[in-house]
């Protein structure tokens, strides 16, 4: 397996986790934001990996399986989350839902 | 019987404390034999400790109690204790025994009111911090006595609380004493900083010691006491309270604002007088105050219409004599005068009550009359008293404490023979205004509608206080007339002699001017007089020289408009500032909290990034 340097790894994990960030930030509708989160969490995962790779260090890959498992529990809340919002409101508009404003 | 002294203050207040405590459960009759049982078992463990200490005199005619120590910090230390010694034995008899008969003249003059409970109560409250105050060895206790009548005063002047009139007095008579009171306390700080000590006696012999005469120190420290003596016995310039404290119940003017109470102020200067002797000029001031005092209110009083305030006037006048006699350095003089003054104004008072609670409290002169035939006691008891005030010669016992202040002025040089004239023309003064109050309310026409017996406890007092002030002067006479000297000789280990007179000269002179008095308000008032007509010069005298009109002008006035144009307190307005600031910056904050996920996920973003940023690049 082709070794990856470290720095174009990370390069690729902040890319990805500002993409992610910025669909968060962006989108309105609540489905596409969960899955903005999903890439902002792999991207999390791609440091991981690629700084286990080059210090050739278990943990990273212990700590993506971490962050898999972690974001399975965060999709299912989450899901579950949405259905009883839209529920009450069936655009899953996330600017809709400011009640809670001061 | 001696060690028991501590009992003497305490009982009143144990009266006193069971009437608070028992107020609204105790029945009328049981509250009267409360307040009046406590006061007379004082006065009679008085008159025993009294007695022994005739018969028996301790080492220096002084005998010292400590019961407790009190405070003990930074070299100021304060024993509470008592001190019996001539002085304060004279004063303890006064105030129990007096006392003791207003208090039970007041069981039977205020049956029926509201709040008997409430009146007693106070009243021994009353007893017991007099009693504390002159028994006191050093000066916080003292002072702690002080402050203590001063409270007593207050409650019993507003005792009728429903009028707010009656609250109005109250109020004046205890912040005009409060601005001599703050006189007072600033000298008792000033003494115990300098001396070191709190004990009256110590403090006196350090200050005989450590200070020359007539070095300024003294001088302030004395006319600091001075402002706190004018304060209490209602002197020029701190006159103002007493006329207006008689809105009180009657036995109260009589206790309070006759014979205990207003004494206060000569029983401070008497006790302290080794401070005044280094003094000579606050001593002198003494004497003019005096003065000036018993002449001012000699007038005021002839220029009354109602009868409390007529002996109120005359209260402050004989108050006056008791000063000038101070100020010339006749102590005893001035003790005797206190002593009997005590017996005859609470008679006088005390057969003014009578009148008035047959008349359903009609105090003005011009609406009685007549009253001779009609109200026997109290005419032969007012008059009694009338005499004894105005001095009427060898028979009363005001003549012969008068003539022991005026011959004490006319040793006194110079400034004592202008004393002394002062004196005459009061003595005059007196003779007129109380004699021209008898012939308009016991001779002439008849009006109101007397109802009503006296029971004993009205003419008891009266019957004893009547003796007393035809017999009370017969313990001091001067040489002329058999040379009695029993209170001077008492009080010699305390108050330093005065010199004696043999001239008959100022002794004829002032029973001359007394008795011209008596025969000018016989000579104007024997037939029914009308009301006088209100000229410029009577509402001058009726307004007791206009003080009331200069100090509203000068001090109330300018205080209630600073008080007014303050009343939004400006300080405030700096932390106004500071709550509205806080209020406009959470206005535009609390549009950041508007509810939407995205914006705070934005927020959190951007925080963590400045601080990542931060962390790495600082």
């Amino acid at each position: 397996m082709a070794n990856v340097p470290l720095d174009q790894g990370l390069l690729l994990a902040a890319i990805l986790f500002a993409l992610g960030l910025t669909g968060v930030l962006v989108r309105r509708n609540l489905l596409f934001m969960l899955m903005s989160l999903e890439v902002m969490l792999n991207a999390a995962g791609i440091a991981f990996i690629v700084a286990g790779a080059r210090w050739a260090a278990p943990d990273g890959q212990i700590m993506f399986i971490f962050v898999l498992t972690f974001a399975a529990a965060e999709v299912s809340v989450g899901l579950a989350l949405i259905l009883l919002i839209h529920r009450q409101n069936p655009m899953l508009d996330a600017d809709a839902g400011d009640r809670l404003r001061g | 019987m001696r060690e028991f002294l501590w009992l003497v203050p305490l009982l009143p207040l144990i009266g006193s404390v069971t009437l608070m405590l028992g107020a609204g459960r105790l029945t009328m009759r049981l509250a009267g034999t409360i307040g009046a049982v406590s006061v007379g078992l004082a006065a009679i463990l008085a008159f025993t400790i009294a007695a022994g200490f005739l018969t028996n005199p301790p080492a220096g005619s002084v005998y010292q109690q400590t019961l407790w120590h009190w405070l003990n910090v930074g070299g100021v230390s304060a024993t509470f204790g008592l001190r019996l010694d001539p002085l304060s034995l004279v004063m303890m008899l006064v105030i129990t025994g007096v006392g003791f008969l207003i208090h039970l003249f007041a069981t039977e003059y205020m049956e029926g009111e509201d709040g008997y409970g409430r009146f007693f109560a106070h009243l021994n409250l009353f007893v017991a911090a007099m009693l504390l105050l002159v028994l006191a060895d050093n000066f916080l206790a003292l002072y702690t006595g002080w402050e203590g009548v001063g409270l007593g005063s207050y409650l019993l002047i507003g005792f009728w609380w429903r009028d707010p009139a009656n609250g109005l007095a109250a109020r004046k008579a205890f912040i005009v004493t409060r601005i001599g009171d703050t006189a007072l306390f600033l000298g008792l700080l000033l003494i115990t900083s300098h001396l070191g000590t709190l004990n009256i006696a110590d403090a006196m012999q350090h200050a005989t010691q450590s200070w020359p005469i007539g070095s300024p120190i003294a001088t302030l420290a004395a006319f600091l006491l001075l402002g706190g003596a004018v304060g209490k016995s209602a002197q020029l310039p701190l006159q103002t309270w007493l006329p207006d404290a008689m809105v009180g119940p009657t036995p109260v003017s009589a206790l309070i604002h006759a014979a205990t109470m207003v004494t206060a102020g000569v029983y401070l200067i008497a006790r302290t007088h080794a401070l005044f002797l280094l003094a000579p000029a606050a001593l002198l001031t003494v004497g003019i105050i005096g003065g000036a005092t018993l002449l001012l209110a000699g007038f005021s009083a002839l220029a009354q219409n109602d009868i409390k305030r007529i002996l109120a006037y005359s209260t402050m006048s004989q108050i006056g004599y008791m000063f000038l006699a101070l100020g010339v350095g006749a102590w005893d003089a001035a003790l005797f005068h206190l002593m009997t003054h005590a017996f005859f104004k609470a008679l006088l008072f005390l057969s003014a009550g009578a009148i008035t609670m047959r008349l359903h409290h009609e105090q003005d002169i011009f609406k009685m009359g007549g009253l001779a035939r009609r109200l026997p006691v109290a005419f032969w008891s007012f008059l009694i008293g009338s005499a004894a005030l105005a001095a009427l010669p060898l028979v009363t016992a005001g003549f012969y404490s008068k003539e022991a202040i005026l011959s004490g002025a006319w040793a006194g040089g110079t400034s004592g023979r202008v004393l002394w004239l002062a004196g005459v023309v009061g003595a005059f003064m007196t003779g007129l205004y109380i004699f021209r109050a008898v012939f308009i309310v016991f001779f002439g026409e008849e009006h109101g509608h007397v109802s009503g017996r006296y029971g004993w406890r009205i003419t008891t007092p009266l019957a004893v206080l009547s003796v007393l002030a035809v017999l009370g002067g017969l313990i001091e006479v001067p040489p002329v007339f058999g040379h009695v000297t029993l209170l001077s000789n008492l009080l010699a280990p305390v108050l330093p002699a005065t010199k004696e007179v043999t001239d008959i000269t100022p002794l004829l002179l002032a029973s001359l001017a007394a008795l011209l008095g008596i025969a000018l308000a016989a000579l104007f008032y024997w037939r029914p007089t009308q009301r006088p007509a209100e000229t410029p010069l009577w509402r001058f005298w009726h307004a007791a020289g206009g003080f009331d009109w200069l100090y509203n002008r000068v001090l109330v006035r300018p205080v209630l408009w600073a008080a007014r144009v303050n009343s939004d307190d400006f300080i405030d307005s700096f932390y106004d500032v500071i709550a509205w600031a806080t209020k406009a910056i959470h206005q535009q904050v609390r549009r950041t909290q508007n509810g939407r996920v995205r914006w705070y996920t934005a927020g959190l973003a951007i925080g963590s990034v400045s601080l990542i940023a931060i962390a790495v690049l600082l």
